[in-house]
């Protein structure tokens, strides 16, 4: 452990902003090009934990606690948002017969 | 210093597989594995109950969640709908786009170059259920109403839907 933190000492907080930026980016990339709403689920999934993972960097930095408690409620409203969104899936999934989102278009109108 | 850029690579090439895979169950798969490097990265920052949080409720409770549903609903390689290439194509392009906005951002904000230290103890369970438990004993309090509000609502929702006949 303590050879870990050793190696821990070298990176700039910008190495941490643009990793953070890249895997938002597959996210966003994510939801933009796949159908399957499940799979769009997985992408925002990937969004929040590079978001996570930032406002963690942020609180070593500044050697203030409370980011890791904010990341901490992040995660319980993650788990909320997973359970909600996989029960409208299924919901949806028993009327339509499929999990392409363009069967969602009878909200349009 | 060169772990973490070993681990932010291959961070960044799971989660390009997670969204180009064709086959959800492999994507589900892939999204594990992305997990797990961020836990590695949790415990570089030092930030061990995080780590310990990350492994248990995304890597253990999110992604059988995630599983079990892409197994009820028998989705595999065949009945996986795909976008055109047209349009696969341009997703990738707008993503381009914002990486360039948020790096031209981060050029004029100009982060000072510090580095990252890991402090000694700000991240180990004593230091944060003190601070949770002080600073932040509300918001704790309503996560777990929260929590409760959205099994309530699961279940609620994906329970079939039974007609119920009026008698009388």
């Amino acid at each position: 452990m303590g050879n870990l933190l050793e190696n821990m000492q070298g990176i700039p907080l910008n190495h941490y902003l643009i990793f953070c930026s890249i895997i938002f980016v597959i996210g966003v990339i994510g939801v933009l090009i796949r159908r399957n709403v499940i799979i769009i689920m997985m992408s925002i999934e990937l969004m929040l934990n590079s978001v996570n993972l930032l406002l963690a960097a942020f609180s070593a930095y500044r050697g203030d606690p409370s980011g890791q408690v904010f990341v901490f409620f992040i995660m319980a409203l993650a788990a909320a948002e997973v359970a909600v969104g996989l029960a409208i899936i299924i919901m949806v999934y028993r009327n339509t017969k499929s999990v392409d989102i363009e069967s969602l278009t009878k909200l349009r109108w | 210093m060169t772990i973490f850029y070993f681990v932010a690579f291959l961070s960044i090439f799971f989660a390009l597989m997670t969204i180009f895979t064709k086959n959800p169950v492999h994507s589900v798969l892939y999204l594990v594995i992305t997990f797990f490097t961020f836990t590695v990265h949790y415990i570089l920052l030092n930030a061990q109950f995080l780590a310990v949080v990350n492994f248990i409720v995304y890597m253990g409770a999110i992604m059988v969640l995630f599983l079990f549903v892409l197994m009820l609903l028998n989705l595999n390689k065949e009945s996986e709908p795909m976008k055109s290439n047209l349009v696969k194509f341009m997703g990738v392009i707008a993503g381009m786009c914002l990486l360039v906005t948020f790096l031209g951002a981060f050029r004029v904000i100009e982060v000072n170059n510090e580095m990252v230290t890991a402090h000694e103890d700000i991240g180990l369970v004593k230091n944060l259920g003190k601070v949770l438990f002080s600073d932040f004993l509300l918001p704790f309090e309503l996560s777990s109403i929260l929590l409760l509000t959205a099994m309530v609502g699961a279940v609620l929702l994906a329970k079939k839907e039974t007609r119920v006949k009026q008698h009388g």
